[in-house]
């Protein structure tokens, strides 16, 4: 364990004085967090005022939502999609070789090799608009509230890695991974809202199949005093499963890997 | 005379030749196409969703759309969405970058051309994958929809319209590149602007009054909003005709505005690469 942390802050220096190279782009960077979340703003204010609540979320409570979203999407960008994504590449081009041959449990090297920085910019204004939220919240928050909230928002972190890695373990199979990658972009959006709006076959999916719901809007239940201890259980336990199972279907994948270099 | 003639017909059969090896070459990445087309999805239904909740909250509509309409809205969305993308801004920011535009101008055909028949030939084959999908989400969202055979018939020019408008807003927005090789943040604010005043995000009546009327000055509305009104809407034969006029003007002053940046751009490109 102490060995793991040692080596995903190795390479935590190593991709940021990489990434301290091009400090342009974190003007990019805060330019594109700043129209992302100014037009999100500007949807929530369209739908407000057209209405008092929507499904009994206030305003406030979907700016928590929205801003525990963008601060996961940052997390995403940051740490889990660079690695995935280059663990993509590197099953398809054979140099997943240089990894495996190294003394180091090979699910940890692929998840932690990669960093991206400027992508930290989503985490900050995702919680500007998380807090901006909470201070909008008229029952308030208490302390064991905001530790649940973290505990779950570790937990969502947990079950939205795993889920990465199940599809990207897949390229050991298909050798087209990026359109999958476009398609759970796209999914990543309804994340922006509250799952309990969406008809059933969509809330099924965005729950167990793309597990969006546990990563979102349960820790945004924790704050808005709206959670039950059945759901906390359920993601705790859902988390704990498919973190296993993943475990076991990257050793299976893995098996199938023959290095395609030279 | 003759010759104006030729050249007009050698430039025919250039679209249709590039347009169909355009299809068969898509046609091999069926799955591909369809995980993007899914992955599109998600925005309008997403919309879709959260407007049909206010609506029934409300008991039926929002400023007069109901949740059937609202749906018929998102639907036909999918359809005008696919037909507006185009060769991207970032498309063109790589190509000037990299020195890859150096072929393309090589050849006795402007680049543009090329573009404008690929993409085309791709749409015939995003268009019929994109059919079941429609049938789908007619069956799941349940639209009123009840046009008129002159309302399908502008509809299916405005479509092209709308294509031909945004390629040509995309293609002198990624032209900037000739000048400078950092352009993502131009992009990015000019996709916001377009997002929020095309009826991409919500049906142009429920914005506020000023934005409506900031949107009919800009091209953004004609090639989203106009043809989905035209369909799923109530709109007079005046009004249907009005608006292809309209589309009409601003597909001349799109291409004649690439035409000038294209003439002093391309004396600025000197090729990089290899």
């Amino acid at each position: 364990m102490r060995r793991t942390a040692l080596l995903g802050w190795l390479f935590f220096r190593i991709g940021s004085m990489n990434e301290l190279q091009y400090r342009a782009n974190f003007l990019l960077q805060l330019l594109q967090s700043a129209v992302a979340v100014g037009t999100a703003l500007v949807v929530l204010a369209l739908v407000y005022s057209h209405t008092e609540e929507l499904n009994g979320w206030s305003e406030s409570e979907l700016l928590v939502v929205m801003g525990i979203q963008i601060l996961l999407g940052g997390v995403i960008r940051m740490t889990i999609q660079p690695n995935m994504q280059r663990l993509m590449e590197e099953v398809r081009d054979g140099k997943l070789d240089f990894a495996l041959t190294k003394p180091e449990d090979s699910q940890v090297l692929v998840s932690i090799r990669d960093v991206r920085i400027w992508q930290a910019v989503d985490i900050f204004s995702g919680a500007a608009v998380l807090a901006y939220g909470v201070s909008g919240l008229e029952r308030g928050v208490t302390v064991s509230d905001v530790l649940l909230f973290f505990a779950l928002l570790g937990v969502g972190a947990v079950l939205i890695y795993c889920f990465w890695l199940i599809v990207a373990t897949l390229s050991f199979w298909v050798v087209d991974t990026w359109s999958i990658l476009e398609l759970l972009d796209g999914v990543y959006q309804t994340g922006r809202w509250p799952v309990s709006i969406y008809p059933l076959w969509l809330r099924l999916g965005v729950t167990f199949i793309v597990p969006i719901a546990f990563a979102i809007t349960v820790p945004a239940e924790a704050l808005t005093s709206r959670l039950e201890w059945s759901t906390v259980a359920l993601a705790v336990g859902f988390s704990a499963a498919l973190f296993v199972a993943t475990r076991y279907w990257w050793r299976f994948g893995l098996r199938r890997y023959s290095g395609a270099s030279a | 005379m003759n010759a104006e003639a030729g050249r007009v017909r050698s430039l025919l059969d250039y679209y249709v030749t590039r347009g169909r090896t355009q299809i068969q070459a898509q046609f091999q990445y069926r799955a591909a196409t369809y995980f993007w087309l899914i992955g599109m999805l998600a925005e309008p239904i997403v919309y879709l969703v959260v407007w049909t909740t206010i609506a029934e909250q409300q008991g039926g509509s929002v400023q007069g759309i109901t949740t059937g309409e609202f749906a018929a809205y998102y639907i036909v969305w999918t359809l005008v969405r696919n037909m507006n993308i185009v060769f991207t801004p970032y498309g063109w920011e790589w190509r000037i970058r990299e020195g890859q535009l150096s072929a393309a101008l090589l050849r006795p055909l402007h680049p543009l051309h090329d573009d404008l028949a690929g993409f085309a030939g791709w749409k015939v084959v995003t268009i019929l994958l994109w059919l079941p999908i429609a049938a789908v989400l007619w069956v799941a969202f349940d639209p009123v929809l009840d046009p008129t055979l002159l309302e399908v018939a502008v509809f299916s020019l405005a479509i092209c319209g709308a294509y031909l408008i945004r390629t040509m807003f995309l293609s002198s927005l990624g032209m900037i590149t000739f000048w400078t090789t950092r352009v993502g943040a131009i992009f990015e604010l000019a996709i916001a602007l377009e997002l929020l005043l095309s009826g991409r995000l919500v049906p142009l009546p429920l914005m506020p009054d000023w934005a409506q009327e900031v949107a009919n000055f800009l091209p953004f509305k004609w090639s989203f909003y106009f043809p989905i009104d035209a369909l799923v809407g109530d709109l007079s034969r005046g009004e249907l005709l009005g608006g292809l006029a309209m589309q009409l003007l601003w597909i001349v002053v799109l291409t004649g505005l690439t035409m000038v940046v294209w003439r002093f751009a391309v004396r600025r490109y000197s090729a990089v690469g290899n």
